[in-house]
């Protein structure tokens, strides 16, 4: 039913000597919330560590937006590091000496899993914008079907921040006698009016951009690079805070004595964002951005069950660990709360971490001890609860 | 390493003797968890902890107990019914808002309920108050009154009372002593109310409750 080969990626392997972890293609259909199915589909995805005899040791790790399965090991594309090296390795607080790092790439994502820049197998085009619509459900299902392939059927510990969040609160509403632990960081059970505000931004800059061709862009052979940057730009300030900002940049002027009256990169912030803008869309698919942040935007863990948040969560088992930081004002604390107080309400197995830092919403993806502190003794307590050595 | 109840405060060590191997328990206040640990490690307990101090809770759970940041004068109201075989509190009744709606919410979510709490009728506090004609400082209750977190003390007399008006059964009570020693007490007796430090009742819901 399902077979694995090395995953197809859009852009070239920059990093020759990286790992490209595995793509496995399902002949089944996934059925996805819109009402279609797609089929074949294929999640890439990579591994870290051992699976142990018990097949116990499982730590899934779900991305964020702008993420991918690369959590741990050297991009194939950038060749810069995991997303989180800080958290993921041999020692560290998800110990791969321990336990079995699964990190997939989302459905609709653009590192080789199915998505919008894929060939159609019914037309031999590139999907664009007649891939289906995916919501944050359909990425666990096929998550889901991808554990099942492997013979894995229980998940020690399911994290993830942001985006990667939800995926877990999913996960963990759907796949309760599955999911033994759950790590939501920085996230929230639905997006919020601003949140929704900010992904618009995004994608009517991408689809303002000449270069997108009504997402035709691949058939074109252009690219909607400067639509993408600046959406990049716009959302990578969410990811901030106004004192980090202010710490980092204030209104420090980039390789320049004094202002040039004109409207170059003065500032340090304007040419930090250009960077940011720049060097992503070298590594991502504009249309998967566009369906990305729409699955977030999307994404109401209430409203799927009768609008009762508890609802979602009654009679589980598992083991809850919320990790919110001070200055995230994408998703703040008081987001992170409400899961904490609708699985409290279901008298679930809930621990709720505050970490004070001026670093943002982009804290969960940075050095932060206290974020490791707890991931590991609640890791560690978690494996303890079913022997896991 | 098993940690061993004669490590725990004498009024902890007290409390953990009430709860019953295995049981589920909700330590409200549970303070940098020393008593949850305890009671996880020793008594097979499915533990869970509410505490106000952002920072016992993040140590709590780098420690591997599952505490929650929370109040327990806004944060009980949210949790279901007779969900926990024992719900504890320590030393924090005297310091909420509403001590009568949060023994209702204790009774409530728990099947037991223990709650200790200083004694403010201790001889040495009606003396201090009686030879000084200052509110009292001693070494269980020190702080001056314009700084006490402890906004409604009561005395042993006091707090039988409103378990009583809660619609609460004693179990057991225990009086402590200022060498933290325990000995059983009648809730009611006069010796206790002006002898003992502080006291721990054992308490669960009457059939009747009260309007």
């Amino acid at each position: 039913m399902a077979e694995t080969a090395n995953p197809r990626f859009l852009r070239p392997v920059a990093a020759p000597g990286a790992d490209p972890g595995q793509a496995m293609t399902f002949a089944q259909p996934l059925k996805l919330d819109s009402g279609r199915t797609l089929q074949p589909f294929t999640v890439a995805y990579m591994t870290y560590g051992t699976l142990n005899a018990a097949r116990s040791n499982v730590v899934l790790v779900c991305h964020a937006l702008s993420g991918d399965q690369f959590a741990a090991s050297k991009h194939p594309l950038t060749g810069k590091p995991g997303w989180w090296d800080v958290l993921i390795g041999p020692g560290k607080a998800i110990d791969t000496d321990r336990f079995f790092v699964i990190c997939p790439n989302v459905i609709g994502g653009c590192m080789g899993s199915t998505g919008p820049a894929e060939i159609d197998p019914a037309t031999g085009e590139p999907y664009g914008l007649t891939f289906p619509l995916v919501t944050v459900d359909d990425m666990v299902r096929a998550q889901a079907m991808l554990l099942d392939a492997l013979g894995i059927d229980e998940i020690l510990c399911v994290i993830g921040g942001s985006m990667g969040g939800m995926q877990v609160l999913e996960w963990a509403s759907s796949y309760p006698d599955r999911v033994v632990s759950a790590i939501p960081i920085a996230t929230g059970a639905r997006h919020s009016a601003q949140n929704i505000a900010f992904h618009e931004v995004g994608r009517q800059a991408i689809m303002a951009d000449p270069d997108w061709k009504g997402g035709e862009y691949q058939k074109f052979g252009t690219r909607p690079a400067k639509g993408l940057a600046v959406a990049r730009m716009a959302a990578h300030i969410t990811y901030l805070s106004e004192a980090a900002l202010q710490r980092k940049f204030g209104r420090a002027l980039q390789d320049r004595e004094a202002i040039s009256f004109g409207f170059g990169p003065d500032f340090q912030i304007e040419s930090y964002l250009h960077h940011q803008g720049m060097t992503f869309v070298d590594r991502f698919d504009a249309n998967s951005y566009l369906y990305i942040t729409r699955a977030m935007d999307y994404f109401d863990l209430a409203a799927d069950h009768d609008g009762s948040l508890a609802e979602a969560f009654r009679g589980t088992r598992t083991r809850f660990c919320i990790i919110s930081f001070t200055s995230d004002w994408l998703f703040p604390t008081a987001e992170n709360k409400r899961v904490a107080h609708a699985l409290n309400a279901v008298a679930a197995n809930v621990s709720f971490v505050e970490i004070e830092t001026d670093r943002g919403h982009d804290a969960f993806l940075l050095d932060e001890p206290e974020m490791f502190a707890t991931v590991r003794g609640f890791l560690n307590s978690a494996a303890a609860s079913r022997g896991v050595a | 390493m098993k940690p061993t109840v004669r490590a725990l405060r004498p009024d902890l060590a007290a409390i953990a003797e009430m709860v019953p191997h295995g049981s589920s328990v909700l330590d409200i206040g549970c303070g940098d968890g020393s008593l949850l640990e305890f009671l996880t490690a020793s008594k097979a307990a499915d533990g869970r902890g509410i505490e106000l101090s952002q920072q016992n809770v993040n140590a709590c759970v780098a420690r591997g107990l599952s505490v929650i940041q929370g109040d327990a004068d806004t944060d009980l109201a949210e949790y279901p019914s007779q969900v926990f075989d024992v719900v504890i509190l320590s030393q924090t009744i005297q310091a909420t808002r509403h001590p009568s709606t949060v023994l209702r919410d204790l009774l409530r979510i728990g099947r037991r309920a223990i709650v200790s709490f200083p004694n403010f009728g201790h001889w040495r506090i009606r003396l201090s108050l009686l030879a000084r004609g200052r509110m009292p400082r001693t070494r269980a209750l020190d702080y001056a009154w314009y700084d006490t977190p402890n906004i409604h003390l009561c005395t042993i007399a006091d707090f039988a009372n409103l378990a009583r008006e809660a619609g609460a059964v004693t179990e057991r009570a225990l009086a402590l002593s200022e060498e933290g020693r325990t000995h059983p007490m009648r809730a009611d007796a006069w010796g206790p109310n002006l002898f003992a430090e502080s006291a721990i009742f054992l308490l669960h819901a009457g059939k009747q409750q009260p309007a």
